[in-house]
């Protein structure tokens, strides 16, 4: 049994590391703080092939693994998570459903400059009333004479409302189906709308409590047109093709999940061994190494929780159970991590002055984002106790 | 047509604690390990000589001596850019000195006959600052070290080198052999794409034997710098604080201190 990283994907570890550590860190206070959406290091990641990294070279990505993508997350998130997610939601939500369930047409417009970053592509499942509860949807969407009229509204959208966002998937019921039961249920399928589409109307920034430098907002759709053409996958398979993303997207985020951890435990740690009280480096005492023991196990063991979901899905496994294992484990240690490592900062940690702060207020949407705690044991316990 | 051959070596990584192995007289360099980062400046250096079209190279070669984890410097390197490497390695290069290390790297370049050597400023761990000298030295080729500005003209570099009072504004003619500051350039971060294909550019695997150098000139049997002993520079003797109090005061306690070592 071979537990340790492939070569390339240590040194991609090796390289969005140093990235993270040049390029982000002198800048994510202020793009937090300014709430201003990071176009530059967007640029670059792309040129170095990091907005693709799991799509086939043939369409323009970079020909890379789930693992390589998991450790690149994991390693920006270290350093910031504005900067992780945006990349992150842009590959599992926004590239990935064109990826999988787009036509050959489809796939020749969206895919090269979604790979290159050029375009940054978001996906619209979550409404008002609705998200993983998927049969509340309200979005509908009618054809009529070969084009698609829509209406509705999604929120929590994260990349559609960037200068460079191209596109957003949606879904939306276009229709009536019977179940296998004989019951009437709503036909779900995916619609691609692309930016300056009449009608669609992308709303003001979300003031959120953290991730603060990537794009959140609202979107409304009043009779916006699309071509027939522009439906992404089958006609009333947008449920099951939904589900399949956000399986995907589990691993994504769960790879935050520890890279912020982690990164809480490195600031702890530098701080406890610099920080002097009664005489001397506060890592002296037991009370802090105990902290700081726990936080490096738990990371340890979700770590391999997150890159066994990811070989999983590399292998071509089924890999959902083990990905919302880890989504579940990660995001509750990023939250306790980072609060951890506030409280081993004091008053310090309060403040803007060190990166915990900011750590402390992005990690909480870990175990919201991507299906909430809740859902993520709905999925867990449906597989234990099928 | 120009080809460039850029000097690389293989060290523990930077978080990695240095210290000598007092039994071989040696550095101990277990641990992990990662391409010299003063070598990607040198590489760095290399490509944009290519891409800008200031010399028309055709090839950038890198070379390294080293044990067989140096191959993993190297696909660094060609990641980078760099277009295939050519790896020394043979037991008897263990122990190798500086000149040692300068005579095999020599031996190889002439296999390459480039126009054009880089090295970086120095290596992170040895730290002799010195390889590239001794390679020029072998060579026969002029030598320039500390180089942070590179021009060409045709077959003339002008070079400017950082110095203790300033910077040395210098032509040479190529061939030439040059280890750049790391002032000289911010180096790139390598693509994914590389780094996957890293494995997939040419790698020559040689042994002394296969290179033609003379084992003798190596090793432990070429060696003529030998590791005896080391110990921590000696103390400072405590400083005098004086508390600013009262500023006035302050400053009359410092005038008597520097006039009491004849300083003013």
């Amino acid at each position: 049994m071979d537990l340790d990283l492939p070569d390339d994907a240590l040194e991609l570890r090796k390289v969005v590391r140093d990235f993270a550590v040049q390029e982000v860190a002198p800048v994510a206070e202020e793009l937090d703080r300014t709430k201003a959406f990071p176009y530059e290091l967007v640029a670059k990641m792309g040129e170095l092939g990091w907005m693709g990294i799991p799509f086939p070279e043939e369409v323009g990505g970079a020909g890379g693994t789930t693992l390589q993508y998991a450790v690149a997350v994991e390693e920006l998130t270290r350093i910031d998570s504005s900067v992780a997610i945006t990349m992150c939601a842009h590959t599992s939500l926004g590239t990935q459903p064109i990826w999988l369930f787009g036509d050959d047409a489809q796939k020749a417009e969206y895919l090269p400059d979604l790979c290159a970053g050029k375009k940054l592509g978001a996906f619209g499942l979550t409404e008002p009333e609705a998200g993983s509860d998927a049969g509340a949807l309200k979005t509908r969407a009618s054809l009529d004479g070969g084009t698609w009229t829509i209406d509705g509204s999604k929120q929590f959208i994260t990349n559609a409302g960037t200068d460079i966002s191209g596109h957003v998937a949606i879904t939306a019921i276009t229709g009536e189906t019977t179940d296998a039961k004989g019951r009437t249920r709503p036909e779900i399928s995916n619609l691609i709308v692309p930016n300056g589409t009449p009608g669609y109307e992308i709303g003001e920034p979300y003031r959120k409590m953290g991730w603060n430098a990537s794009d959140t907002r609202p979107l409304s759709f009043s009779g916006a047109e699309v071509p027939e053409a522009h439906l992404l996958g089958p006609r009333g398979q947008g449920f099951k093709q939904f589900m399949r993303i956000l399986d995907g997207g589990r691993i994504g985020v769960a790879a935050m999940g520890l890279g912020l951890a982690q990164g809480a435990l490195d600031e702890a740690a530098a701080y406890a061994k610099s920080r002097n009280a009664f005489g001397g480096p506060i890592a002296r005492f037991g009370q802090i190494q105990a902290k700081i023991a726990d936080m490096a196990t738990e990371i340890e063991a979700a770590r391999l929780l997150v890159y066994r979901a990811a070989a999983l899905k590399d292998a071509g496994r089924d890999f959902s159970l083990t990905a919302a294992q880890a989504k579940l484990k990660t995001g509750r240690l990023a939250v306790k991590a980072s609060e951890e490592a506030v409280q081993i900062h004091g008053g310090y940690g309060y403040i803007e002055e060190y990166p915990v702060c900011r750590f402390y207020r992005d990690a909480k949407i870990l175990t919201i984002g991507e299906g909430t705690d809740e859902v993520q044991q709905m999925v867990i316990s449906r597989a234990v106790l099928a | 047509m120009t080809k460039i051959v850029v000097l690389v070596k293989e060290v523990p990584d930077a978080a990695v604690q240095k210290q000598v192995d007092s039994s071989t007289g040696r550095l101990d360099r277990s641990g992990e390990k990662t391409l010299n980062p003063f070598d990607t400046h040198a590489i760095e250096a290399a490509l944009q000589l290519k891409e800008s079209g200031a010399l028309d190279v055709d090839e950038v070669v890198a070379v390294t001596v080293g044990p067989s984890s140096a191959v993993k410097a190297l696909h660094k390197a060609v990641s980078l850019g760099a277009d295939r490497s050519i790896h020394l390695t043979d037991d008897a290069l263990v122990g190798s000195d500086v000149v040692g290390t300068g005579y095999a790297l020599a031996e190889l370049i002439k296999r390459e006959s480039p126009d054009l050597v880089l090295a970086g400023q120095q290596s992170d761990d040895g730290q002799s600052y010195a390889v590239g000298a001794a390679v020029a030295e072998y060579l026969g080729w002029p030598g320039l070290t500390q180089v942070i500005k590179l021009d060409v003209d045709g077959q003339t570099l002008t070079c400017e080198r950082q110095a203790e009072y300033g910077y040395d504004t210098v032509k040479v003619t190529l061939p030439a052999v040059i280890s750049v500051g790391d002032a000289i350039n911010e180096p790139r971060y390598p693509s994914l794409k590389a780094i996957m294909g890293a494995k997939k550019k040419p790698l020559e695997s040689l042994s002394l034997g296969d290179a033609e150098i003379d084992a003798s000139k190596v090793g432990e049997a070429g060696r003529k710098a030998v590791w005896t002993g080391s110990q921590e520079p000696p103390a400072k003797a405590a400083g005098e604080l004086i508390e600013d109090e009262d500023t006035a005061e302050t400053v009359e306690k410092i005038v008597a201190w520097l006039d009491d070592r004849k300083l003013i």
